[in-house]
């Protein structure tokens, strides 16, 4: 500490601030541990028998297998994608193990009963798994690896009617559900890795709100990647019906591995009239080391579906591990007067690589939508913006707002936006902002001068450049999320 | 994947009608730009022309220019085209020195370059080959980069153009006005020219670039220009771009620029069914300025795409944009602004803005600004718009007791204005105005 307010005393000095950035950079991954748990898991390779496999020991329902397989069969027809700004050596999909799971699956209902092991593993994280459950009201939804391990609160929400439970519990509780609903978003057809996951998903959660219910606590799920070279395949399909309205929150950690692992998750959101959906992700993802080993590729397809007249969903999501992530949170505006909108952080560092936006698809009237983009690149990474705008035909009077700014921590980082903007609609206005720059040596000084310490500064001057996406967060994760925006540029900030 | 390509047979027609070609080119053949041409083939050969698959030609769609052979413009007739027939295509009431080409070849007797400076040289390309052909050899292709097949076609076939050079320390004084008439009546021209323009050490010029049609025959004019804009020159490159609507122009601007220099380019696109500009300048040195001003008017079936691409490469430089499109009926408007700013190019300063009015229900746009930056002492934005003309201020117009209909081109008349203002020549900037106008009372206006 000692050494940085030294160098404070000369704070016309920006390469001595730059000094600061690097020290800042050099922290190391905080949630890096492997859990010793027993885990099952399906030997490598991806065939018809493995996929077979996972469903039968998921106690699948016929129509399931063959969906997964139909899937299946359409992937190997598909050639990987390499449009987006982002390199990796290529990934061999047989040598990946596709199913893992802690081998004693608990079928419990209150937290004495769970793995002391697994409990230590989320007092790691800094979920209180049991605090939560008593004081915040959360109910949580862990996902450890691929199974559901416990979930709390479902019996206050059964009483409203709402079903949160992971999805092969769906399929086998609520199988009417799921089979309207699942992949009516995101077609198995849709992209090379949501094909990937539709025949080999795993797991992930499942929320339905039925008429008319408003969802009395925030849903929260916790994915986290355990053991070592398992492809990490979860499926969430939240639903909302008529008039109803969830706050869902989604937070991702990953153990310090060497080999880069894949995830390739798809997640589903479906609103009908009157209906609000808010879903908030914080991905923490391993990052990678400071030399690019490692780390997690995160190529997720996420899309919502306003299929009613004046519903809304709304995408949160702060971005600050893996090494590669690859996702474009969408928003298909079908019903009249629907409203989408996307806040995003994406914080790169090290090696990582960041490709990732939104799509606002307008189709109904009046339909609205709101696109905040916050990208800082720090280190030796790359961070790009790719956004669409589409404005159909038919969306007479639809109106877009995108304001996407970058923030450049380095001189060995990159910065990229590529937003798309398609409109066939004379009604239709769409404005779209852009911006890059770097932490200004004069907003340092400044707060040099009113007696802040570099470190502070930079601090300050970053969470003020997000403040409008940490606005949108619900509480409990606004905190985290700005702890986890220092850590990850612990190093670019303090 | 052993797809065959799409229009194979096209390409195939390209690459063999070659040999006839070269028969014909006499001496020619064995300048150094034959060598050239054989190269460019060997490439051509390789390279299919561009779909809708590639990222750069998303939204254009090339089939309708591939589905014809055109004939490569050498040794065509003149079609009786008089020095009193032309006058009508010039813009005027300025000095200026013309050179006039018909389907991209040069015509002498058509052109006047009375009184020019002394060591301006402003001639075609042909000539030049057989008069001093180092002038040329040392300068073209010079800083070719990556080209498509339509680049290669250019260079395969192309037998003149435009060249202008201003040595060091020389401002010419009157702009040059180069125009192209393009069009026959029973064939199907390839216009080819591939102009140079190249300008010394303390040097400026003016260059109006003005692409007409003969007639409402199908062409197809295909451009190369090179800019070099030497130390602390200025460059003003006008284009001003009034095809007819039954033919498809594409053109590629390299820009290349050194130190201290500063190149505006101005860019009207009014006529062509495809229309397609690549314009790219590279911002090779320090303290450089690059503006690039953009207006096009879309209607009936149009298909008109801009494609802008500035690279900084070295710290200290600032680039402008400003492009603005009207679009009416099914009019489709393509605009692409890529800027990159490299590792080295630090406190560079890249503006861009692209705005878009659709005047009509079926008229359709997609932009892309794209912005990649590479370097952190960068100050960059650019924004985008779409929308319709402002229903207050068309209100308040007319509350005002003016009718719909000049309400409505008042408005438009405004919107385009901040791009034509920024031409320097006063009487080209009237005549523009005038155009414009002329172009809206084209345009079936609803009555509200």
């Amino acid at each position: 500490m000692n050494e940085i307010k030294e160098k404070d005393k000369n704070p016309e000095d920006l390469s001595e601030d730059m000094k600061v950035l690097d020290d800042l950079t050099t922290s190391e991954y905080k949630w890096g541990f492997i859990t010793d748990i027993e885990t099952e898991t399906v030997p490598k390779g991806l065939s018809e028998d493995v996929i077979r496999l996972i469903s039968a020991k998921k106690h699948e329902p016929e129509w399931m297998t063959e969906w997964r397989l139909k899937s299946f069969r359409y992937w190997k027809k598909m050639e990987e994608p390499h449009w987006p700004n982002v390199q990796y050596p290529p990934i061999d999909y047989q040598d990946l193990s596709y199913y893992s799971a802690p081998r004693k699956k608990p079928l419990l209902n209150s937290l004495e009963e769970v793995d002391p092991e697994l409990l230590k593993t989320f007092e790691k994280l800094g979920i209180p798994l049991t605090e939560q459950k008593i004081l915040a009201g959360v109910a949580v939804d862990v996902v450890f690896d691929s199974v559901s391990v416990t979930t709390t609160f479902k019996e206050t929400l059964k009483e409203k009617g709402i079903i949160f439970c992971s999805i092969s519990e769906a399929i086998q509780g609520h199988p009417e559900l799921v089979k309207k609903y699942l992949g009516s978003v995101v077609p198995y057809t849709d992209n090379y890795f949501a094909a990937l996951n539709s025949a080999v998903f795993s797991d992930g959660s499942f929320v339905f709100i039925p008429k008319g219910v408003r969802c009395p606590m925030e849903l929260s799920t916790y994915f986290r990647i355990n053991a070592s070279e398992t492809g990490q395949f979860e499926r969430t399909l939240i639903v909302a019906e008529e008039g109803a309205y969830v706050s869902y929150l989604e937070g991702c950690t990953a153990p310090i591995r060497d080999n880069n692992q894949l995830h390739a998750a798809v997640v589903e959101i479906v609103a009908l009239d009157d209906a609000e959906i808010k879903y908030s992700t914080v991905q923490n993802w391993y990052p990678g080391n400071k030399e690019g080993k490692g780390g997690i590729y995160n190529f997720v397809t996420k899309r919502g579906a306003c299929r009613g007249r004046n519903s809304k969903i709304s995408w949160t999501q702060v971005e600050t591990g893996s090494a590669i992530t690859w996702k474009y949170p969408s928003c298909i505006l079908q019903g009249d007067n629907s409203i989408g909108e996307f806040y995003s952080v994406a914080v790169t560092n090290n090696y990582q690589q960041a490709d990732t936006g939104t799509k606002m698809i307008h189709l109904g009237k009046n339909t609205r939508s709101t696109i905040i983009s916050k990208g800082i690149s720090a280190g030796r990474s790359n961070n790009s913006y790719r956004g669409l705008v589409k404005i159909g035909k038919n969306a007479d009077g639809a109106r877009n707002f995108t304001q996407c700014d970058s923030m450049l921590m380095s001189d060995k980082c990159g910065a990229h936006t590529f937003p798309y903007i398609e409109v066939e609609n004379e009604s239709a206005k769409v404005e779209h902002e852009a911006t890059t720059s770097k932490v200004g040596a004069d907003q340092i000084f400044y707060l040099n001068q009113r007696g802040l310490a570099t470190e502070d500064a930079i601090n300050m001057i970053v969470n003020g450049f997000c403040k409008e996406v940490f606005n949108e967060l619900p509480m409990e994760f606004a905190v985290e999320a700005q702890k986890l925006l220092a850590i990850s540029l612990e190093g670019s900030v303090g | 994947m052993n797809r065959i390509p799409e229009f194979q047979n096209t390409k195939e027609w390209y690459l063999s009608s070659f040999r006839k070609f070269e028969e014909k080119l006499n001496g020619e053949s064995k300048s150094f730009l034959h060598d050239l041409r054989k190269e460019a083939l060997a490439q051509l050969a390789e390279v299919d022309f561009p779909t809708t698959r590639d990222e750069e030609w998303k939204y254009t769609s090339v089939s309708p220019i591939l589905k014809q052979n055109f004939i490569p413009a050498f040794n065509i007739d003149k079609q009786n085209v008089t020095k009193e027939g032309i006058k009508k295509y010039f813009f005027s009431g300025f000095d200026f020195y013309t050179m006039t080409f018909i389907n991209g070849i040069y015509s002498e007797e058509l052109s006047d370059l009375q009184n020019l400076q002394k060591g301006v040289t402003v001639n075609s390309l042909s000539k030049l080959l057989r008069s001093n052909p180092k002038v040329i050899s040392e300068q073209i292709t010079k800083f070719v980069k990556t080209e498509n097949a339509f680049n290669l076609l250019n260079r395969v076939y192309s037998t003149d153009g435009a060249v202008v050079i201003v040595p060091d320390g020389v401002i010419v004084e009157k702009p040059i006005q180069i125009l192209f008439l393009n069009g026959h009546n029973d064939k199907l021209v390839l216009s080819i020219p591939h102009n140079l323009i190249v300008a010394g050490k303390n040097s400026q010029v003016s260059i109006i670039t003005n692409y007409s049609a003969l007639n409402s025959s199908v062409y197809f004019s295909n451009i190369i220009t090179e800019v070099f804009a030497g130390e602390s020159s200025i460059v003003d490159l006008y284009k001003i771009q009034n095809e007819n609507d039954n033919s498809f122009h594409y053109e590629k601007v390299e820009a290349h620029q050194l130190k201290k220099s500063i190149f505006n380019h101005y860019n009207f696109t009014f006529g062509g069914e495809i229309v397609r500009n690549d314009i790219n300048s590279t911002l090779d040195d320090e303290n450089i300025e690059t503006h690039y001003y953009g207006l096009y008017l879309g209607k009936g079936n149009q298909h008109i795409d801009n494609h802008t691409f500035v690279d900084h490469a070295k710290p200290n430089c600032m680039s402008n944009e400003l492009y603005k499109g009207i679009l009416d009926n099914k009019a489709r408007g393509v605009f692409n602004g890529k800027i990159i700013v490299r590792k080295d190019a630090q406190k560079t300063n890249a503006y861009q803005q692209n705005k878009t009015v659709l005047l009509s229900k079926t008229a359709k746009i997609n932009t892309k600004p794209q912005l990649e930056i590479f370097a952190d002492d960068v100050k960059c934005t650019h924004g985008a718009t779409v929308g319709h003309l402002d229903d207050t201020a068309y209100y308040y117009i007319r509350t005002r007791g003016i009718p719909a209909e000049l309400a409505k081109s008042m408005l438009i008349r405004a919107f385009a204005n901040d791009v034509v203002e920024s031409v320097k020549i006063e009487p080209l900037r009237d005549q523009l105005n005038h155009m414009i106008f002329e172009h809206l009372h084209r345009v079936e206006i609803e009555n509200d």
